[in-house]
């Protein structure tokens, strides 16, 4: 195997003040080699982007090393470029004079610039298109100055930032074809390409390698070749074994992975600390956990979750929190990336709207420690009101002060629709809502 | 007999390039004209207080002197602005005090610098006008640096992160950045809070060029002290000769710099999709189409960009070593200590001063404080009870907006200390004090603020939602109470509190006027401000300012801050 090009040794990251730091990337070794297109797949929260920006050199890790050929890394990297999911051009800047500004920061002389950027311009195919402002540009168009600006400096590394996530399907995998163009006709000089993606087909098709990603703390989880000749066809059963592979260890976070059947060599699986942490809430609303729950009865009580997101037509991002709340909630079961229904999810699946309302707040409060915490700290108190601050304290000594704020908000929903407590918008104050029975009952079969 | 090919319009296409650039030489000619009249006279020996002409005759000169200070104050302060914006922004130890220290400045009124800054300027250049004169130049930048270095600070802060990203991993070279990421994100701001600040000027301007500190007598040159002659002389005529001039100086100023920067700007708006509506300055197409300002750009601004832009060629730009950034680090630390030995040092004079306060004064202070208080909660009443139906009655008919609107920004372009003399001469006649009169200068200044926040607020109710009130028929007390006013809402605060802090120092000119050879006042804390000027009470003048800005800054806290916050989560239009 050739000397990697970037290489991760033992990094870690933290945020937050030193005494209450919040580890965002567990220890961690990865490395980018020369010829490959590495993909790195995740849930959110699991520091995809955390680890682009360290290799990349944007942001530098709490401890651990980067290594740029063997040297030690200090600043952006010297020479690679980064697509955003935002497109992250200047707005106030012409398409061509994107293109250029790069090459202005390495100094070349005006008459070499134009010409690069035009050649570059003419490849990804937007001459014609020079004087435009990007806010004259489609997303499909604008991503494409994003690639013409990250490949005029031809790069020795391509970082990707979800490229493809701000577009829609089509411009989407019109684009990414166009990308396999260039790299496997080697009409770009760069020499490995850096995917962040939280999209698992889109890995499946472009990638040599995948690095699975897990959360609480960012670690990863398994590290296979995919060997599938290009292009890949979706229908392929390799493909789909891959697609399958990729879903079961995503939606089982404590199991360690089997090696994949074509997984080999580098594929390092790394095992799994048991952490004894506060229980994360995950981000799904109690309307969408109802989705799911009638969905998976309706589909006879097992479904795969593949097809599952499929049928809803839902991101891995999205689809994830929503079977992560209805497990936590004792509703549902994930076994071998198939979701089975428990009894009580059934039940919860053929009720009306107030007995959900019931069932959930039965379970929410006997299986959701934060939804508990809340309930009971909220009747301990003689006015039945809290500051959020309050909870926040408590949750900051455990997530990031971004992940508190979003813990605090998924409680808020949970609580209100099983009318445990809500939270005043202009005071921040949670309360016990008084007489919550009859009239907010009417008020919810009124929606 | 015309020559076939060559119609009239092909005439005028062909002669118009032409007299774009004779217009363009002209203006050339008379800014170095002025230019060199203005160096003449600065350089020439110190007169502190010269003849001011009354006779109309007089005005072009006077007009030229007072454009050429305010110039050289705007430019003094939109460097400054940035400077302070990107320090403040970048050095996260500085950022806190650097902000506090924005919002006190913000609430201290002009003349509490103008003892200070009159006797640095003219001690720095005794012998010369060139220190009275930038004395007054100082004086008018403390009314307008503020707000635009706010405003930069802010736009810096608000970068979306990717961008930085992007300049970071393309390693832009600190003037690339500064000049393609920096700068072009914080033009709109500080385009809209230029045009503010030099409002503000304007309406300073009197106080700025004519005053008595202690026993000297400081008149400049200029149209604030024409009209301030005028007004102590009781001239009608010249007066309204005086207002008129300014009148015409400032609508020309709007039409040629300021639409023109308002169009241009808009290219730097930070927006996904392309807007319909955008602001059209015919001045600056004509300026685009001028073969002499193409020439020049060539020439000039393009070679400059690239030199600015481009880095060096192979200059890899090594991290600092330890030596610099220890070198760095002692520069920065010295320059620390200067200036909090320079704040200590200020602060314990200041202290010392304070020791001799007597019970007497605090109690005359505080009573004029309340004095003002009132006036200013009186005069935002009065401005809300018109302003606030009739610019929800504009915003919501686009025909009526047609024509009210370029009317309301003309009449809001006129300094309302301009306007007061006249205002003063009807109050006169009518036997009105300047208790009441003071109020109405108040108004005068601040009630646009107001009305055009309402106007853009009521524009911004989606259309929807009126359509539902119509459709639930709702009554009219409904009407306002479910869609109107909470829809207006927060940009009534923003309207508010530019106006209060308008009002705030407005008190300043408002409370305290020579008129007709005599000195009308009336109890408040702007008078007391302006009379301690006057007398040069150094001790009485700092009192005053400490006791107004700490009300200033106390009401932000506890009034405003809690509505802003109120209006961007309840009253939110979004999500």
């Amino acid at each position: 195997m050739a000397e990697p090009i970037l290489e991760l040794r033992a990094v870690e990251k933290f945020y937050g003040p030193a005494q209450a730091r919040i580890q965002v990337v567990a220890p961690t070794d990865l490395a980018v080699y020369p010829g490959e297109i590495l993909a790195l797949l995740g849930p959110s929260g699991s520091g995809k982007s955390t680890l682009l920006r360290i290799l990349s050199g944007l942001s530098s890790p709490s401890s651990g090393q980067v290594l740029w050929h063997g040297q030690p890394l200090a600043g952006p990297c010297p020479n690679v470029a980064i697509v955003f999911q935002s497109f992250a051009l200047f707005p106030w800047l012409t398409v061509l004079d994107n293109v250029e500004a790069p090459l202005k920061a390495r100094g070349v002389p005006a008459h070499q610039r134009m010409r690069r950027s035009l050649k570059i311009l003419d490849s990804v195919g937007l001459d014609g298109f020079e004087t435009a402002f990007p806010k004259e540009l489609s997303g499909g168009m604008k991503q494409r100055v994003g690639f013409a600006r990250a490949l005029v400096v031809e790069p020795e590394v391509l970082f990707m930032d979800e490229p493809f996530s701000a577009l829609d399907v089509l411009t989407a995998e019109n684009l990414r074809g166009e990308l396999m163009e260039l790299w496997l006709g080697k009409k770009m000089p760069t020499r490995a390409v850096f995917l962040v993606t939280h999209n698992i087909e889109e890995a499946v098709t472009l990638a040599d390698r995948v690095v699975v990603l897990g959360k609480n703390p960012g670690r990863i989880r398994t590290d296979f070749r995919i060997r599938i000749p290009h292009p890949r066809e979706h229908l392929d059963l390799r493909f789909h074994e891959a697609v399958d592979y990729i879903y079961r260890v995503l939606t089982q976070p404590d199991l360690v992975p089997t090696p994949q059947p074509e997984a080999e060599a580098p594929a390092a699986v790394a095992a799994l600390a048991a952490h004894a942490k506060y229980p994360m809430l995950p981000h799904a609303r109690p309307g969408g956990i109802a989705g799911l729950l009638e969905l998976v009865n309706d589909r006879g009580g097992r479904h795969d979750l593949y097809r599952l997101a499929d049928d809803l037509a839902l991101e891995l991002d999205d689809l994830l929190p929503i079977v992560e709340a209805a497990s936590l909630l004792g509703y549902l079961t994930v076994q071998e990336g198939a979701a089975e229904i428990t009894p009580e999810g059934r039940r919860f699946a053929e009720a009306g709207i107030l007995r959900r309302k019931e069932l959930f707040k039965v379970a929410a409060s006997s299986h959701v420690t934060l939804i508990r915490q809340i309930s009971r700290a909220l009747a301990s108190k003689a006015d039945h009101t809290l500051p959020d601050e309050f909870f926040r304290d408590l949750l900051d000594e455990h997530f990031s002060e971004e992940e508190s704020g979003r813990q605090i908000e998924t409680a808020v929903h949970w609580g209100r629709y099983a009318e445990l407590f809500d939270r005043d918008a202009s005071t921040g104050r949670f309360f016990i809502p008084e007489e919550t029975a009859p009239s907010a009952g009417d008020e919810a079969a009124g929606n | 007999m015309s020559i076939p090919g060559l119609s009239r319009s092909h005439i005028r296409e062909r002669t118009w390039p032409l007299l774009l650039d004779a217009a363009v030489f002209g203006a050339v000619l008379a800014a170095i004209y002025a230019v060199l009249t203005t160096v003449h006279y600065w350089m020439g020996v110190v007169t502190p207080a010269a003849h001011i002409s009354r006779s109309p005759r007089a005005l072009p000169g006077y007009a030229m002197y007072s454009l050429v200070r305010m110039t050289v104050a705007y430019v003094l302060s939109l460097v400054f602005a940035v400077a302070y914006g990107y320090l403040a922004a970048y050095h996260k130890r500085l950022e806190t005090v650097m902000v506090a220290v924005l919002d006190i400045l913000q609430s201290i009124p002009v003349l509490s610098f103008l003892p200070g800054v009159m006797l640095a300027m003219v001690s720095l250049f005794p012998t010369r006008q060139l220190g009275v004169e930038l004395g007054s130049i100082v004086l008018i930048f403390t009314g307008q640096v503020w707000n635009m270095a706010f405003s930069f600070y802010s736009s810096l802060k608000s970068i979306p992160r990717e961008l930085r990203e992007a300049a970071d991993i393309y390693r832009f070279s600190p003037w690339q950045r500064f000049l393609e990421l920096e700068l072009p994100f914080g033009v709109i701001g500080l385009v809209w809070n230029s045009i503010v600040s030099v409002a503000g000027g304007w309406f300073f301007l009197m106080a700025c060029e004519m005053f008595v500190l202690g026993n000297h007598d400081f008149r400049l040159p200029g149209l604030g002290s024409y009209l301030q002659r005028a007004a102590g002389a009781g001239d009608t005529p010249a007066i309204l000769w005086g207002l008129g001039a300014m009148i015409a100086v400032i609508v020309l100023i709007d039409q040629l710099v300021w639409r023109p920067l308002i169009a241009w700007s808009d290219r730097f708006k930070i927006e996904q999709v392309e807007s319909s509506a955008a602001v059209s300055s015919p001045i600056l197409h004509l300026l685009r189409n001028a073969s002499a300002v193409k020439w020049i750009e060539r020439r000039t601004l393009r070679p400059a960009w690239e030199r600015l832009t481009v880095s060096r060629p192979g200059a890899a730009r090594p991290a600092p070593g330890p030596r610099r950034v220890w070198l760095v680090r002692l520069a920065q630390a010295a320059g620390l200590l200067l200036v909090a030995a320079i704040v200590l040092y200020a602060a314990w004079q200041a202290f010392e001063m304070m020791r001799s306060v007597t019970a007497a004064a605090v109690s005359v202070t505080l009573e004029a404080a309340g004095a003002t208080f009132l006036r200013v909660i009186v005069s935002l009443l009065i401005a809300l009870l018109w302003a606030v139906p009739a610019g929800v009655a504009i915003g919501f008919n686009p025909r009526l907006a047609r024509v009210a609107q370029p009317l309301a920004q003309i009449a809001a372009s006129v300094p309302a200390t301009a306007l007061f003399p006249v205002v003063l001469l009807a109050l006169v006649r009518f036997g009105g004090g300047l208790g009441v009169g003071s109020i109405i200068l108040m108004l005068l200044g601040t009630q646009w603020y107001i009305l055009f926040n309402v106007i853009a607020g009521a524009i911004a109710i989606p259309s929807e939602l009126r359509e539902a009130a119509d459709v639930f028929r709702f009554t009219r007390l409904q009407r306002w109470q479910t869609v109107i006013l909470p829809g207006i809402f927060p940009y009534l605060v923003t309207g508010l509190v530019t106006a209060s802090g308008g009002a705030w120092n407005a008190s300043i000119v408002a409370e305290y006027f020579h008129f007709q050879g005599k000195i009308m006042t009336t109890l408040g804390l702007g008078a007391q401000i302006s009379s301690a000027t006057d007398s040069g009470n150094t001790l009485l003048l700092l009192l005053s300012t400490i006791v107004m800005a700490m009300l200033v800054v106390t009401v932000n806290r506890l009034v405003w801050k809690p509505l802003y916050r109120l209006a961007e989560t309840r009253y939110s239009l979004e999500g």
